[in-house]
């Protein structure tokens, strides 16, 4: 039960050095058939990079479209057949195959569920959260989980649609936490959610990290993001263009490194609500240089024939020439 | 000008208010934000407001006339959160935006809505993208007053920027009034005139 981890023994060093999930130049593309049969691969992702470890929250944020959720779908193994997929993807050090997936999606690596509508409306909830623990003492282990999310113990009783919204994100919650996931993709949990409604979904996530788990957050509320993440990865065009310590993130950008991060940051209302003009290319579109080259208010000509190599250094990354 | 006369509205018969007695008024060019609890009715408010409902008591006009009393094209318009929700995924954009209006080069181009989108298929597009032409279609010459309901929140802060200076443009052009349905308070705070609550 991962419930226990806090008392156990530190992880030794080995253990904690090698990350949890591990996303090395991954490229993506989809087949398509147009007219006249012709078929052409469309790519929406390339050089894509992310890294994981334990107990850690990475935030994915980034342009609409970037490939944020394809990349949730390529890690459960949840891509449509036309897809293809290059590059590294390691779970826990070994590459994650096919079949591996198949085996791992639900039991090491789970999807937090968006809505309410994922939970069975005709099961008691209780016993909804008990169907996802692996051992002895179900009724036990679950009535603790409901305990630490602050659910009455008399709701396990009850049925989804008699309980209020904010206690069925609880529910969700306990399923969780409750589940032997290792590795945890929330995909946008918080669009639309109040600011009450926020926080307790944010103190879920944070659980969730703290019992041991690695959570990958995707989302576009990059106020929300810095509360609870670690480290921010930023996607642009199908590439992560900045991975940033979550300090970074502060007055108008100065500590940011890429472009397009700090766009993003001056563009929150709360920030000068500042349009970067033009949009986000296909990567097709962009043949040569650096992705973001279209819009970049400090390029060069060496940005319009080049494209810069991701440069890392103590866990963050940039991939800019002048960063 | 745009009022919302004391309505009040609960989905069954017997069943509890979702609220009642609500009255709102937006001027012609004036941008109102909206915020409220989850499940506190704001987009019953809207549905409402832009005709697709109606409410149990009460009334909305535009320029002292009900909204149900306009036929054809209504003046109310409504975007709603989801772009993907509201398209039909087996139609180009270009048959997309004729389904309603007219092709307006310079409201496409306020909008930034590129020419070689018009040959994609939705599903080509990215939301960002989409809700552009979703905004596109819904500003046709005859709207005045239009409801963004949550219109940025699936969206990138760059392009939920632009959206918005693109629309805050047009409307001080064509004076269309806006209801801002959000629970991003800075956001509410930037582009409104005024903020409302609905309890
Ligand atoms: N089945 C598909 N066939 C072709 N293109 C696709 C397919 N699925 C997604 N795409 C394209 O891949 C790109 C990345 O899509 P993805 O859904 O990952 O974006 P995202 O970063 O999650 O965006 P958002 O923030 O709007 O949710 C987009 O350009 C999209 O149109
Ligand atoms: S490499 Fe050049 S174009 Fe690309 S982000 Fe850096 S400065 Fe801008
Ligand atoms: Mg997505």
């Amino acid at each position: 039960m991962k419930l226990q981890q806090k008392e156990e023994p530190l992880p030794d060093l080995l253990e904690k050095d090698q990350p949890l999930l591990e996303v090395k130049d991954l490229s993506l593309s989809f087949r398509q058939y147009r007219e006249g049969l012709r078929e052409t691969d469309l790519q929406v992702i390339s050089k894509l990079d992310i890294t994981l470890y334990k107990k850690e929250i990475v935030a994915v944020v980034g342009a609409s479209g970037s490939g944020k959720s394809l990349l949730a779908s390529a890690i459960l193994g949840l891509l449509p057949e036309n897809a293809f997929l290059r590059g590294t993807i390691n779970f826990k050090g070994k590459p994650l195959s096919p079949e591996r997936q198949e085996h791992l999606r639900g039991e090491e690596i789970s999807l937090i569920p968006q809505s309410v509508s994922a939970l069975d409306p005709l099961m008691k909830t209780g016993k909804q959260v008990q169907a996802v623990i692996k051992g002895k003492n179900k009724k036990a282990v679950q009535q603790e989980i409901f305990d630490k999310v602050g659910l009455p113990s008399k709701t396990s009783n009850s049925y989804p649609f008699e309980l209020s919204g904010g206690m069925v994100r609880r529910v969700l919650a306990a399923t969780s936490l409750a589940s032997s996931a290792d590795l945890i993709i929330a995909d946008e949990p918080t669009p639309g959610l109040d600011p009450f409604a926020l926080k307790e979904t944010v103190n879920y996530i944070k659980q969730l990290a703290e019992n041991g788990k690695g959570v990958i957050f995707i989302t576009h509320d990059i106020e929300t993001a810095l509360k609870i993440a670690d480290k921010v990865a930023v996607f642009y065009a199908g590439q992560t263009v900045e991975i940033a310590k979550v300090e970074n993130f502060c007055g108008s950008g100065e500590n940011l490194r890429h472009p397009y991060t700090k766009a993003l940051w001056n563009a929150l209302p709360q920030n000068g609500f500042v349009p970067l003009p033009g949009s986000q290319p296909l990567l097709s579109e962009v043949a040569e240089g650096c992705i973001f080259h279209p819009r970049c208010p400090v390029k060069t000509d060496l940005c319009k024939k080049k494209q810069p190599e991701s440069k890392s250094k103590n866990g963050e990354m940039v991939r800019c020439f002048y960063a | 000008m745009l009022k919302v006369n004391g309505i009040s509205y609960r989905y069954q018969n017997n069943g509890p208010w979702v609220f009642r007695n609500f009255r709102l008024a937006v001027q012609p060019g004036e941008i109102v934000g909206l915020c409220g609890y989850n499940g506190a009715g704001k987009t019953t408010l809207a549905k409402i407001i832009a005709g697709y409902l109606k409410p149990h008591e009460g009334e909305i006009l535009v320029d002292e006339q009900p909204v149900s009393s306009f036929t054809g094209i209504r003046p109310v318009q409504l975007v709603w959160q989801h772009p993907e929700k509201s398209i039909n995924p087996k139609w180009k954009m270009k048959k997309v935006l004729e389904e309603t209006t007219d092709l307006d080069e310079e409201l496409l181009s306020l909008l930034g809505i590129k020419s070689e989108w018009l040959d994609r298929w939705p599903s080509e597009l990215s939301g960002g993208e989409l809700q552009r032409f979703c905004l596109a279609r819904t500003l046709g010459k005859h709207t005045k007053y239009l409801i963004a309901d949550e219109m940025t929140t699936m969206l990138d802060a760059v392009t939920q920027a632009q959206i918005w200076h693109a629309l805050l443009e047009l409307a001080k052009q064509r004076n269309i009034g806006i209801l801002a349905i959000s629970h991003n308070q800075h956001l509410l705070q930037k582009i409104s005139d005024r903020t409302v609550s609905i309890a």
